[in-house]
């Protein structure tokens, strides 16, 4: 108490001090007029305080680059990741090894089996026609082409077998490509480019998916095989739209897909394409050769027209027992792809054997149209004799040659479905001496279409190996099975 | 690399300006005459809008009978090229049914397998026999034969690696590989004149990509140092892993890749290498195993060693070699592996049938003929072709020899009359190369005996001479021995 007076009446003159500094006119500081109050010097400092700050520099921390010393410092930091991950344990890494031709019959490590792991819809392997025009060309061209399309790679036999294809299919030309799945990956790019829409299936399988990517164009999905989900990313995409002269539009879809055995509704899609103005690529490898009356594909089996699809392509890779691809359409189509689809450019041309092993498959697909009836009747009949196994449910279309089983219910998590698959597969082998498989997903795959077991099947099969396959595959997936 | 003269790059860009000012002229009257005539796809945008294929439609379409000219006979040294003729100016083109038989100095065949072989065909028609042209599976289901899985292990063995993969087409083993080793986060750094599969293969990945100069290890070490300091762009976070891509000959330069220096600065900076022998395999060093043998590179340092069946061994596919952990991890995950058709068991065994030969394992010494052959014919041959005075690229031992053409005039000039010659070669444009470097491009084969190089010559010096190719001083014939290794 003592000490705080004496400070309080210091404190209390100072502030009457100031204030009266403050207040007190300076009576000789008359500028202009105005008076100069002691406020007014006070403002004037702090002004020029400001003025004072605004005129430097602000502070930047200086830029320093890294010395060579740093930079040798970080690069013996830095550790890269293994090239490869390490290998899962129990990852199964063995292939069956095929002794003999891949035909209905086989020999897989050294066991006689049924086949239905090959795409060989017409059975044409092992054909004597087809073996004695590749030993034909084999003796005269030799085994590879040398060369890419455009350097003394194009031999009279690709010539051909162009020509052939596109009489075959109605349309006016066809370009030949020397492997399968590089077929729809060269031609999706070769068309679309970044600015691009397109609409794609969610099911269609990891070329088209790769085709895609690289184009570099807007892509948009639409439900597996859903008709009124189309329909509805077709009406978004185009309301909002008036650019529509500039920007190309395309529709991609599979005639049949490989990883689930639908068939694409050919019809509805044309009639969706003509009213929003979209173009069609159609992906026809395992329908070509398999579907419509003698074999002419989707467009023949739904009765469209072939020239309203603008682009077919196809690996020949199934029906046709040989290897490589090709691509129809209009001679605008064709001649486009001739100097700008990578995989036709930058690759060399398809072994001249097979591409008479191609020509050869088409004639006798045209002179025996009764193997279609074949491939038929064996399809139906393996539809009728696996509708009751316990456990799978066939959920593939019922023309399709690609058989489609898969789990009644799930176990709730995908790998253990696989490898309750891989087991009935394995049995089914081993104890019965058929050999089918299931189907495989890399991890680059995004098509979230369920696992399941894939049959092929073939004109060559007899019904007793189809009888064998389905008693067979009940009594294993009883046993296996019984416990979910 | 190649030195343009001054009054050579004056000239092309006068041409080529030339050829755009009367492409633009043709364009704005086509214009005129499709306003009369009725559109036939109303709503629909056309395929290539304005530009995009102006180099085609006015520049190539003009010269379109230089290119993809077909054959009737196989692909060996000397070959029937089919005669074509144009009714509209060459922007169609109707094969005829004459052919004239040419010296083939374009086809890829290095070693000589390209046409029916005593050895190699006989057995080719029996796996034909056995297994049929085509096993209609993917690997993983029903498509590995024991053919496969032989020559799994002999491409292993003649490489010097472990373990090998095989597929059916050497561009899908680029395209489907790359992202199977890398994705996002990773870093590949190529050579700038990469093979088009490779670019592919690094854009599907979603990897970042940069690029260094050609064939320049000094460049690739400033790009990695940059790089590893500055990490990922943007996030700054460090590199998951950085792999460098090489090719062991460019095909449009015939160039060899520098390849110790390089592997000397990937080891230091701890990067993954992966070198594209599409060229280089079985076409040099001493047993044929490629660019690491010439130059003296053990294949251990090499992290993924990629080869192409086509060029060297007569048939089609390719394959990767590396370590056993590598292989499985490509046989589990690799889509090409999974997805494609395997590769056709008559041209598998054509490629067993063909190492075995170069090996010397088929009990003869052809292979090892073949080896000498084709080295003495390349070195042969561009030495005379740098005596007449041509411009001519490429290393010693590397078979591929472009020639420099650079005048857009002079490319249709040149193939056109070595064709009326019997001569039949490949010309290269624009965009297989920069604009202004228009070449010729000689594939020197084991096939080609010495009657038919003193032939090639004389054809290219005349046309050479005709054309106006040779840019450099010709050096006269009588020069002694000593003199001319000195020069080389």
């Amino acid at each position: 108490m003592d000490m705080a007076l004496p400070v309080v009446n210091a404190t209390a003159a100072v502030f009457a001090r100031v204030s009266a500094a403050f207040n007190a006119p300076l009576a000789r500081a008359v500028v202009f007029g105005v008076h100069i109050d002691g406020h007014l010097v006070v403002e004037g400092l702090l002004i020029a305080v400001i003025v004072f700050q605004l005129s430097r520099k602000s502070y930047k921390p200086p830029k320093k680059p890294l010395t060579e010393k740093e930079i040798d410092e970080l690069c013996d930091e830095w550790e890269p990741e293994p090239l490869c991950p390490p290998i899962k344990e129990g990852a199964r890494i063995d292939t069956p090894m095929l002794e003999s031709a891949a035909g209905p019959h086989t020999i897989v490590d050294g066991k006689e089996v049924v086949n239905f792991a090959s795409a060989n819809y017409l059975g044409l392997i092992g054909n004597e026609k087809i073996i004695d025009s590749c030993i034909g060309s084999l003796e005269k061209y030799g085994v590879g082409s040398c060369g890419p399309r455009g350097f003394y790679g194009t031999i009279d036999v690709h010539l051909d077998c162009e020509s052939k294809i596109a009489n075959f299919l109605g349309t006016p030309d066809s370009i030949l490509y020397s492997y399968g799945i590089s077929t729809i990956f060269s031609v999706i790019p070769a068309f679309c480019k970044k600015g691009d829409i397109i609409v794609a299936d969610e099911g269609v399988h990891w070329a088209v998916q790769n085709g895609l990517h690289l184009s570099r164009s807007t892509v948009v999905y639409f439900k597996h095989n859903d008709m009124a989900s189309l329909a509805s990313t077709l009406e978004k995409l185009t309301r909002g739209n008036k650019r529509a002269e500039k920007i190309r539009r395309y529709i991609v879809v599979e005639s049949i897909y490989q990883n689930s055995g639908q068939i694409a509704p050919l019809d509805e899609i044309v009639r969706l394409k003509e009213k929003y103005r979209f173009r069609v690529i159609l992906e026809e490898s395992h329908s070509f050769g398999v579907l419509g009356k003698s074999g002419r594909g989707l467009a023949e089996h739904y009765g469209v027209p072939i020239e309203k699809i603008d682009i077919i392509t196809a690996g020949m890779g199934n029906a046709l027992a040989t290897d490589g691809g090709f691509c129809s359409g209009s001679v605008r189509v064709v001649d486009h792809q001739r100097l700008s689809s990578s995989g036709y450019v930058f690759s060399a041309s398809l072994p001249p054997y097979l591409a008479s092993a191609a020509v050869s498959a088409v004639n006798y697909l045209e002179e025996n149209p009764s193997v279609l009836a074949n491939l038929r009747s064996n399809i139906a009949l393996l539809h009728k004799k696996l509708s009751d196994t316990p456990g799978l449910e066939i959920s593939s279309h019922v023309l399709s040659p690609i058989v489609f089983l898969k789990l009644n219910k799930s176990t709730g998590s995908p790998t253990t479905d696989l490898d309750l698959l891989e087991t009935i597969a394995d049995k089914v082998l081993k104890e019965d001496s058929v050999f089918i498989v299931t189907s495989k997903k890399s991890n680059l795959d995004r098509c979230k279409l369920p696992l399941g077991i894939r049959l092929f099947v073939s004109a060559g099969h007899t019904e007793s190996d189809i009888s064998r396959l389905s008693s067979s595959l009940k009594r294993v997936s009883a046993s296996v099975l019984s416990d979910y | 690399m190649v030195r343009l003269p001054y009054t050579t790059a004056l000239t092309t860009l006068f041409s080529y300006g030339l050829l755009f000012a009367f492409g633009q002229l043709r364009d704005f009257f086509r214009k005129f005459v499709d306003w009369f005539k009725a559109k036939n796809i109303k709503g629909y945008a056309p395929i290539c809008l304005g530009l995009e294929d102006f180099y085609v439609r006015r520049l190539y379409l003009r010269i379109q009978d230089c290119f993809g000219r077909p054959i009737a006979s196989a692909p060996d040294s000397w070959f029937d090229v089919v005669e074509r003729t144009s009714n509209d100016n060459n922007k169609t083109l109707q094969c005829t049914s004459n052919t004239t038989r040419c010296l083939n100095l374009g086809s890829y065949n290095y070693l000589g397998f390209a046409a029916a072989d005593e050895y190699c065909t006989p057995r080719v028609i029996e796996s034909l026999k056995k297994y049929s042209a085509s096993t209609c599976s993917v690997r993983v289901d029903g498509g590995t034969t024991k053919l496969h899985a032989e020559l799994e292990e002999l491409a292993a063995r003649f490489v010097g690696k472990p373990a090998a993969i095989l597929f059916g087409m050497g561009y899908v083993t680029n395209s489907a590989i790359i992202p199977c080793l890398i994705g996002k986060g990773g870093l590949i750094i190529s050579d700038s004149l990469n093979h088009n599969s490779i670019v592919n293969g690094a854009r599907g990945s979603g990897a970042t990509v940069r690029v260094f100069q050609h064939n320049s290890p000094a460049h690739l070490e400033e790009v990695l140092r940059e790089q590893i300091a500055g990490g990922q762009p943007r996030t700054h976070r460090p590199w998951k892993k950085i792999i460098v891509i090489v090719e062991g000959i460019y095909s449009m330069e015939g160039e060899l890749c520098k390849l110790p220096e390089i592997i000397a600065v990937c080891k230091k900076y701890k990067a993954y290498t992966y070198l594209d022998e599409a060229h280089s395999i079985g076409a040099v060093g001493q047993s044929g195993r490629g660019v690491c043998e010439l130059l003296g590179v053990d294949p251990a340092d090499v992290d993924i060693m990629m080869g192409t069946f086509t060029k060297s061994f007569g048939s089609c596919g390719g394959y990767i070699a590396a370590s056993k952990e590598i292989i499985q991890h490509l046989k589990q995950s690799c889509p090409a592996h999974l997805y494609a058709t395997s590769m056709s068991p008559p041209a598998v065994q054509q490629v067993i049938s063909a190492i075995k030969v170069i090996l010397g394992e088929d009990g003869s010494n052809r292979g090892a003929q073949k080896l000498a052959r084709i080295r003495e014919n390349s070195n042969f041959f561009r030495s005379e072709l740098k005596k007449m005075g041509f411009e001519v690229l490429g290393d010693n031992d590397s078979p591929v020899m472009p020639i420099m053409l650079y005048n857009p005039a002079k490319i249709p000039a040149f193939s056109r009359e070595c064709l009326r010659q019997k001569v039949a070669v490949v010309t290269v444009a624009f965009p297989a190369t920069p604009l202004l470097l228009a070449r010729a491009r000689i594939c020197i084969s084991a096939s080609h005996t010495r009657e038919d190089l003193m032939k090639a010559l004389d054809v290219i010096s005349r046309v050479g001479d005709l054309v106006g190719i040779k840019y450099f001083p010709a050096e006269p014939p009588k020069i002694a021995e000593a003199d001319h290794d000195k020069l080389e």
